[in-house]
């Protein structure tokens, strides 16, 4: 049997590599997919506990999560289309409008 | 009915008149503002007549009726109500303010009808009642201080009417913080007397007072005393603090009668008499009040001598018979005092109205040099203030006489008092006889000095002026009779019909050790101060109807006296170099500059805007608009805050 570390471990891994992406990628995509990696990574360590715990909260937990991901992808997608069509432009440098 | 709504009835028609003329004025004709005005002076004096007719028929006990309201402050051992006492002091009090006020209501309505400013006046005057009225019948200090500082803004708001000229507007903040001075030992005063006492109601007070035995809480009691007596020295213009009454003449002459001769500036006597048992616990300082009284009747006579002005010359004098009213008080015959509160009610505001009178028929000259001969002219301005003039004199049996000469009679033999303060009192009554009959002949005898341009419409004042005169005069002659000196088979009716108020302050100085050096009897003293009127008299007959010479001569001998008297003893610009002057460089130099300018504008006015600029420029780096930036800021937080809850806690 694979132990709790492993995925905690695996999580975490996923997790900064999310993060970092979301810092240091400039296309908008990346940056989307990213912040999708992060949630995952989450659920990888919900479902871990769960498992581990044998108890179901933290699986509905993960529903949650996969709900609101998906919401966010809907509108997070239609975003960066409104963007792209704005400034023909997916790189998130030329973003900076609210700038002072 | 009951006296306890009388009494509200009486205190505010004048702050109803106020009300209604201040808002609407100025939208209304002279008849309908005066028509309020006067009646709501007139109502009160109707009130006040009732009550005191209904309080005397109500049973013959002269207990003081305290009236509580409602109650006012309610601040931890302090409670304040709305209340009035009522007993035979404030009956006196309310009758005479209410009698001379309606009285100078309707003399206004001539005397301001050309004016300007018809409706303001009013509006003050009538404030003014409200405020006296509330002084008067109040239960307790804090309502009495209310009453003290309301009629003190009114004081300051007449005196600058004519706001235009900076004269009269210097004046009114002279008046306001001179006796502000004089305010803050009053204010210290009542402090120390709850923190004494725990109550500030008069009845409580008092009662706890007089079971005390003499020389208990002697120290607190003398403090008290003295601070209360420092507020009714700035108010009743007494040394030092007088410097503010002679300004005030800048007012309408109307009000020099009301504010400044017969009510306000009496509110310093009312006070002591009203806290005679203090005073009476307090020998110290009721010497204290006797002889600065007696000095300062005595050094406002002196300046009064030489004044030419008609207005200033009766301003000292008033400054004068106050120092009277105080050494009646101050040698422990209150009654005395409070007799020649009311008497010199009458006749000084009857001398400032007929003064009036002249100015009107003059087109506002008062200097005594461009009048002379106007008794041709002024025929009832001129009787009337030669009846007050020998009201004021102490010629018997105008009402002067009966007052003062109580009061000379104490000063010898009262409780406290010495033969020295009758003589200087007596001298101070020859120099009164001296220099009011030196105003009313070179006012009305003698050649006219008058400017033609003047002269030619000089005229006597309409009825609706000379009507009040005309009442005054009778009160001025016939005010005196209430109490006849037991010197000439009289019952001092007056004095007995007080007894009631000032009899546990009587019984308390009996235990002060008094010595008694005179002999004199109560006859031989009258006749000292008759003579020393007659003295006074005769010489001004003399020097200003016959050898008209002998003053200038006079004059040119002594210059130097002479010029110490007409620049009045130099005292305002002593106090204009010992404290106007330093206060002024103080201000401009320290206050302004340094304070306000460079502390309060520069540093924290200024520094907080640049502070919160400087703070922002900082700050608003954040803003990149860059969302990886955001994103790692929000990563930073994030950590910072897992470190915070795993490493702090």
């Amino acid at each position: 049997m694979v132990p709790l570390s492993h995925y905690l471990a695996l999580s975490v891994i996923l997790f900064v590599l999310g993060a970092a992406g979301f810092i240091f990628r400039r296309n908008i995509i990346t940056v989307f997919m990213c912040i999708e990696l992060m949630l995952n990574a989450v659920n990888l360590a919900f479902m871990a506990f769960s498992r581990f715990l044998e108890n179901l909260d933290g699986q509905i937990f993960v529903f949650f999560v996969i709900v609101v991901a998906a919401a966010e992808a809907a509108v997070g997608l239609a975003i960066i289309i409104a963007l792209h069509r704005n400034r023909e432009s997916l790189n998130i440098e030329d973003v900076d409008s609210m700038k002072m | 009915m009951n006296l306890e709504y009388l009494l509200l009835l009486m205190v505010f028609p004048p702050l109803v008149g106020a009300a209604l003329n201040g808002v609407f004025g100025r939208r209304l004709s002279q008849a309908t503002v005066s028509l309020i005005g006067c009646g709501g002076a007139g109502l009160s004096m109707v009130f006040a007549l009732l009550s005191a007719w209904i309080y005397s028929k109500s049973g013959s006990q002269p207990v003081p009726l305290p009236y509580r309201y409602f109650t006012w402050i309610q601040a931890g051992l302090l409670r304040a109500d709305y209340a009035f006492y009522y007993d035979r002091l404030t009956l006196i009090m309310t009758l005479t303010v209410t009698v001379v006020a309606f009285l100078i209501h309707l003399y206004s309505r001539g005397y301001m009808e050309h004016e300007g400013g018809y409706y303001r006046f009013f509006t003050y005057l009538n404030l003014f009642l409200f405020m006296m009225l509330t002084l008067v019948t109040a239960g307790n200090y804090p309502l009495m201080f209310v009453g003290w500082e309301g009629v003190g803004l009114c004081s300051y708001l007449l005196i600058g009417f004519y706001f235009k000229r900076k004269s009269a507007s210097d004046a009114g903040k002279k008046a306001f913080i001179v006796t502000r001075i004089g305010d803050a030992g009053f204010t210290v005063g009542v402090a120390l007397l709850f923190w004494t006492f725990h109550s500030l109601d008069f009845q409580t007070v008092f009662d706890r007072v007089a079971g005390l035995h003499q020389g208990e809480f002697e120290n607190v009691l003398t403090a008290v005393g003295l601070l209360l007596f420092m507020g009714a020295a700035g108010k009743s213009a007494q040394l030092p603090l007088y410097v503010w009454l002679p300004d005030a003449m800048e007012g309408p002459t109307p009000v020099s009668a009301l504010i400044h001769a017969a009510t306000m500036v009496t509110a310093g006597v009312y006070l002591v008499a009203r806290s005679s048992i203090i005073f009476a616990h307090a020998p110290a300082a009721l010497a204290v009040v006797g002889i600065v009284g007696c000095l300062t009747a005595f050094f406002a006579g002196t300046i009064a001598l030489t004044q030419n002005d008609l207005k200033r010359m009766l301003a000292y004098s008033t400054i004068s018979q106050l120092g009277y009213m105080f050494l009646g008080c101050g040698v422990g015959v209150f009654a005395a005092g409070i007799f020649h509160l009311m008497t010199h009610a009458f006749f000084k505001s009857l001398l400032f109205l007929a003064a009036g009178s002249v100015m009107h028929a003059m087109s506002g000259e008062l200097d005594m040099r461009k009048m002379g001969g106007l008794r041709h002219k002024l025929k009832t301005t001129y009787a009337t203030f030669l009846i007050a003039t020998i009201a004021i004199s102490g010629i018997p049996p105008f009402a002067g006489f009966f007052s003062k000469d109580e009061i000379l009679a104490g000063a010898y033999e009262g409780p406290l008092g010495s033969p020295l303060l009758y003589w200087l009192g007596t001298l101070t009554a020859g120099l009164t006889a001296f220099y009011m009959f030196r105003g009313l002949y070179m006012t009305f005898w003698g050649e006219s000095r008058v400017e033609p341009e003047t002269a030619h419409h000089v005229h006597e004042s309409s009825y609706k002026m000379t009507i009040p005169l005309m009442v005054l005069a009778f009160f001025s002659v016939v005010a005196g009779w209430v109490s006849i000196p037991k010197a000439l088979h009289g019952s001092e009716a007056f004095d007995q019909y007080l007894d009631p108020v000032f009899g546990p302050a009587t019984d308390a100085l009996r235990h002060v050790p008094s010595e008694h050096f005179g002999d004199l009897s109560p006859a031989a003293l009258m006749g000292f101060s008759i003579l020393a009127a007659l003295i006074g008299i005769g010489l001004a007959s003399w020097w200003y109807l016959k050898s008209t010479d002998i003053p200038e001569q006079l004059a040119e001998r002594y210059a130097d006296a002479y010029r110490i008297l007409t620049h009045k003893y130099y005292v305002d610009e002593f106090y204009n170099w010992l404290i106007v002057r330093p206060l002024c460089i103080a201000s401009d130099k320290f206050l302004w500059r340094v304070v306000d300018a460079s502390v309060i504008d520069n540093a924290l006015v200024n520094g907080a805007g640049e502070g919160t600029a400087g703070v922002g420029d900082v700050l608003r780096r954040i803003q990149s608009g860059n969302i990886p930036s955001y994103a790692a800021w929000i990563l930073l937080g994030a950590v910072l805050w897992m470190l915070y809850i795993f490493v702090a806690r």
